[in-house]
């Protein structure tokens, strides 16, 4: 498929859940493996995030969500035109989340891809982390942009988008 | 029958029958070669002896004539084991013998001619005689037969043949009892052996199979088999104590599960209510199914099925890379926190797995890491001594008691203390699995105050 220039996204279901099917699902030309049995909230933010991808704005080095802007080239997050100094770690988490704006992310989903961990944590280390990032982001602002979405995972709109 | 079949189906009698036909074969054919080689000896001495007397004879007749013959002959016939003598005249006519028959036509024989045999009639000496002498011819034409009874080889034969026939016999008659006896007490044995095995199929798990106290080979084999149930025994204890806490422990959330579902079903007035009873049941379901994944996850990791492949690693970025997950959540829970890791510490391994296991030590340190008398602190550490890099998470928490920390990896088990907390009691489990799979060790230890927990693997390079 691959092959033939077909760029169609695909998402691997499969009840082989481990760490090496993954890698081989998803060397093999898929887009994102989800291991059954899997949550369908999982499965559609999964699917949310695959479609979006297929915009080009991937390669963009300025990602600009509402008043929040991420340069890729500088490393440097503003908004509001204010800089908004960040961890290495806060940054990709935020480049993950702006360029999945406006789509649910699961916390699973974060801890792959910002971290490359394929496990699940007992605690609540995500969290945490994104109420960090949340604490430099929305701090001195009216507009939350970074909202959690209950039993379910976090969402990065805009204002005008709520 | 049966039974005789039976015994002649066991190795050490099969053994003993074959040992027994060679060696009584070996034995006979020894014997009959010595048997014959003295008879030769006999035979040649008796013509030696024989020779020299007719020597003697002659000499006797030609001093003293045919008188002085048939003197010295009746003086050496009256002596005990004489010789036979029969003394012809020139015509073949017995002038004296001490024999009553012989064989016409032998007296005219050759002198000095081949050997030739006698039979003398029964009564003379004794039954069955045979002698062997040669004929000389003296020098007036009388002739003289100078002979040896025969039955002293022939009677030695007889002997020597009795008692290789008598011994045979004693030894086949003692080998069939022997046989017997041996094959019975194995049969005995094996019987036992083989009723105990049947007992244990039946379902009797505690039966073992008998010893003897004799400390021969069969009760060495029953010993080794006896450990070998045990050993199945203590695994199958320990999978039915998984089982049972795994029936347990799922049973807990689900019930709480039902209750929530029930109570939000009852009194939920409104969405809103409803909504977040969903959410919780959700969360719920969510940590059983957490759960379930780490029992799959460790039984893969112990069975060694979680990698195809371990590669060299840097264990000291992984160490940091936990740290860093995990810092923000212990430091917003009031820790103190300390990271000290050596740079540039190679394992071969796996980065996920070592990353889960160091998860889930930093996960009990900060969840059962905490002393309401103290700050609570966080130590993670990663060094290299001789070919072994040591991982540490320690905290200044209660710690485990040392009669704890062996039980503590084991599946499900979860302390007392900690029993209200949040957890399914199978992290240590995973970390020590996956430190056996990377050929290393958990180490739980008393870090005054807290616990330590280590964990050791080999250097890259050092993996046998």
């Amino acid at each position: 498929m691959r092959a033939d220039g077909n760029d169609t996204p695909a998402l691997i279901l499969s009840a082989l859940g481990q760490v090496d099917d993954r890698v081989e699902g998803l060397r093999s030309g898929g887009d994102d493996y989800l291991a059954k049995p899997y949550a369908v909230s999982e499965l559609l933010a999964r699917i949310g995030v695959l479609a979006r991808r297929r915009r080009p704005d991937d390669s963009e080095t300025r990602i600009v969500i509402g008043d929040l802007e991420l340069d890729r080239l500088s490393h440097t997050v503003k908004r509001a035109g204010k800089n908004i100094p960040l961890q290495p770690r806060e940054y990709r988490l935020l480049e993950y989340l702006m360029r999945n704006a406006g789509k649910v992310v699961t916390r699973t989903m974060l801890l792959e891809e910002v971290w490359d961990y394929h496990f699940d944590p007992q605690t609540n280390v995500i969290d945490v982390h994104v109420s960090r990032l949340r604490g430099k982001i929305d701090k001195d602002f009216d507009h939350q942009m970074l909202q959690t979405v209950r039993g379910a995972g976090y969402i990065l709109r805009a204002a005008q988008d709520g | 029958m049966q039974r005789l079949r039976t015994i002649l189906a066991i190795t050490a009698v099969r053994l003993s029958i074959a040992y027994s036909l060679i060696f009584g074969l070996v034995a006979v054919i020894i014997v009959m070669y010595l048997t014959g080689s003295t008879v030769n000896i006999i035979r040649r001495q008796i013509q030696d002896s024989i020779n020299t007397e007719v020597a003697d004879l002659a000499t006797v007749y030609e001093r003293g004539g045919i008188n002085g013959l048939m003197r010295t002959l009746e003086r050496n016939a009256a002596s005990p084991g004489a010789n036979i003598y029969v003394v012809a005249d020139p015509a073949g006519t017995i002038i004296a013998a001490n024999i009553l028959e012989i064989e016409s036509g032998i007296l005219n024989h050759e002198m000095g001619g081949p050997s030739l045999w006698l039979h003398a009639p029964p009564g003379q000496w004794c039954q069955n005689l045979a002698s062997h002498g040669p004929v000389v011819e003296l020098p007036n034409g009388m002739r003289l037969l100078v002979g040896r009874d025969l039955g002293d080889p022939e009677r030695f034969r007889q002997v020597v043949g009795r008692a290789l026939f008598l011994a045979l016999a004693a030894m086949l008659a003692l080998g069939v009892a022997t046989w017997l006896v041996v094959g019975r007490r194995a049969l005995k044995r094996l019987d036992l052996v083989s009723k105990s095995t049947a007992r244990i199929l039946a379902g009797d798990h505690s039966e073992r199979l008998p010893l003897s106290g004799g400390g021969d080979e069969f009760d060495r084999l029953s010993a080794r088999l006896n450990g070998m149930l045990d050993r199945i025994n203590l695994l199958d204890d320990g999978l039915k104590q998984v089982s049972d806490n795994i029936a347990h422990d799922l049973k807990t959330p689900l019930t709480r599960l039902r209750n929530k579902a029930d109570a939000a079903l009852g009194e939920a007035s409104n969405v809103d209510e409803m909504r977040n009873a969903l959410g919780e049941v959700i969360a719920d379901t969510d940590q059983i199914i957490k759960t379930f994944n780490a029992l799959l996850m460790i039984s893969r990791v112990e069975s060694g099925s979680a990698v195809t492949g371990l590669s060299p690693i840097d264990i000291t970025s992984v160490v940091k890379d936990v740290a860093e997950l995990y810092l923000p959540v212990a430091e917003d829970d009031g820790f103190e926190t300390r990271v000290d890791v050596e740079d540039g510490l190679l394992v071969t391994g796996s980065r996920e797995l070592l990353a889960q296991a160091l998860s889930n030590l930093v996960e009990n340190a900060i969840k059962y890491g905490r002393d309401p008398s103290r700050t609570p602190l966080l130590a993670i550490s990663a060094r290299k001594k001789a070919n072994q890099i040591s991982i540490c998470i320690a905290d200044n928490g209660p710690g485990i008691a040392e009669a704890d920390r062996e039980r503590v990896t084991e599946r499900f088990t979860r302390l007392e203390k900690s029993r209200t907390l949040p957890g399914n009691g199978l992290g240590l489990s995973l970390v020590r699995a996956v430190a056996v799979l990377h050929q290393g060790s958990l180490e739980l230890s008393d870090a005054k105050p807290g616990l330590a927990a280590c964990i050791h693997l080999p250097a890259e390079g050092s993996i046998a």
